[in-house]
């Protein structure tokens, strides 16, 4: 196989996975259980995302470093109903400074 | 299908809201196209095939196993390589499962769509109250990040690390705050919050044991458990929400 393969092999794949979720027939969906299921996926692998964009260090080990302080003010902004470009902004400048400051 | 036409027209001022939100997701994400052009090019690849990667495959977590597995096993772990990285484009599949739903595509913006689906675009669809909102912010999130991912793979494809490292910034950080405020007004619903609490506390017990990736789709079955588990307590997707952004102004 060249590399070249491989890339195009890999990205197909990619789509063709993405596509899969697209022409699942609706009748399938339709389902009161099926349809709560479904509504609840995105949240459940977004909300795992976030542990692992804040948590989960190298090898899979749990941390505490600067991403877990940002994610908590940034919680902290969302309950104050600050701004999304704020909340985002504020998240982003605080992992920078404790980074800058020698931590995490 | 969406029926479009009966829906209201959405205000203005949400609307920018919505594009405001998509493209500030598009910065925080997209700009991680850097790290991905410049590890690309150490791997090996070079730099049109770090393009043809960041075009194509369009999904950041699988493109970083697929070069970091070629960059250390050679062209002999392509297999590996291929395997790996549609077993994290699994996720993508199964957010077109409702992603299909609110976007009510056909033909070829359906294949568009499609190509489009990953985290930062469900992210940005599902937390929106309105029909069109959800359609405006899976687009708008789409195509930010499809474009300022592809820009700044070329950079960090030609540069590659004398940009630094994106972290410096505080940007992966901030892609996880957009996750978090993206989630937040799905969590007045109680079977999202359950949902959201038990997908956590599986990738946070899986992630030290589990290969990268796998906890997130294993995280999955969250959905299933609480989802089939309260029959007849149905929520639909828009219930608990009072119709305003994190953040937004309360005040109409």
């Amino acid at each position: 196989m060249t590399l070249w393969a491989a890339v195009v092999i890999a990205s197909v794949a990619s789509l063709l996975i993405k596509l899969a979720g697209y022409v699942v027939p609706e009748s399938v969906l339709a389902g009161e259980r099926t349809s709560r299921v479904t509504t609840l996926l995105p949240v459940a692998l977004l909300a795992a995302l976030v542990v692992v964009q804040t948590v989960v260090g190298p090898g899979g080990s749990l941390v505490l470093d600067a991403r877990i302080v940002a994610v908590g003010v940034a919680m902290v902004l969302l309950l104050l109903r600050a701004n999304f470009l704020v909340i985002v902004l504020a998240a982003g400048a605080t992992a920078a400074l404790l980074r800058a400051l020698g931590w995490g | 299908m969406t029926d479009a036409a009966s829906e209201p027209a959405l205000p203005d001022a949400r609307r920018r809201e919505v594009v405001r939100q998509a493209w500030s997701v598009g910065v925080a994400s997209g700009t991680y196209g850097i790290s991905f052009g410049a590890l690309a090019v150490a791997a090996g690849l070079d730099l049109w095939k770090a393009q043809v990667l960041s075009v194509l495959m369009f999904t950041g977590g699988s493109q970083f196993a697929f070069v970091s597995i070629l960059g250390s096993g050679g062209l002999g772990e392509a297999p590996a390589a291929i395997a790996t990285a549609s077993m994290l484009g699994i996720r993508n599949g199964l957010y077109g499962l409702q992603t299909s739903q609110f976007l009510g595509v056909a033909g070829v913006r359906r294949i568009v769509a499609a190509h489009l689906t990953i985290d930062e675009s469900t992210a940005a669809g599902i937390a929106q109250p309105e029909p069109r909102a959800q359609r405006i912010g899976f687009w708008q999130t789409g195509l930010a990040v499809f474009v300022l991912w592809n820009l700044s793979t070329l950079a960090g494809a030609l540069l590659g690390d004398a940009f630094g490292d994106p972290r410096t910034l505080g940007l992966d950080a901030a892609a996880a705050a957009a996750f978090v405020a993206l989630l937040w007004p799905r969590l007045r619903s109680r079977d999202a919050t359950a949902t959201a609490v038990l997908a956590m506390f599986i990738a946070l017990v899986t992630s030290p044991v589990l290969p990268a990736g796998v906890p997130v789709i294993v995280s999955a079955a969250a959905a299933l458990v609480i989802g089939l588990r309260r029959a007849g307590r149905h929520e639909g997707p828009l219930e608990g929400s009072d119709g305003s952004l994190p953040g937004s102004d309360p005040t109409p």
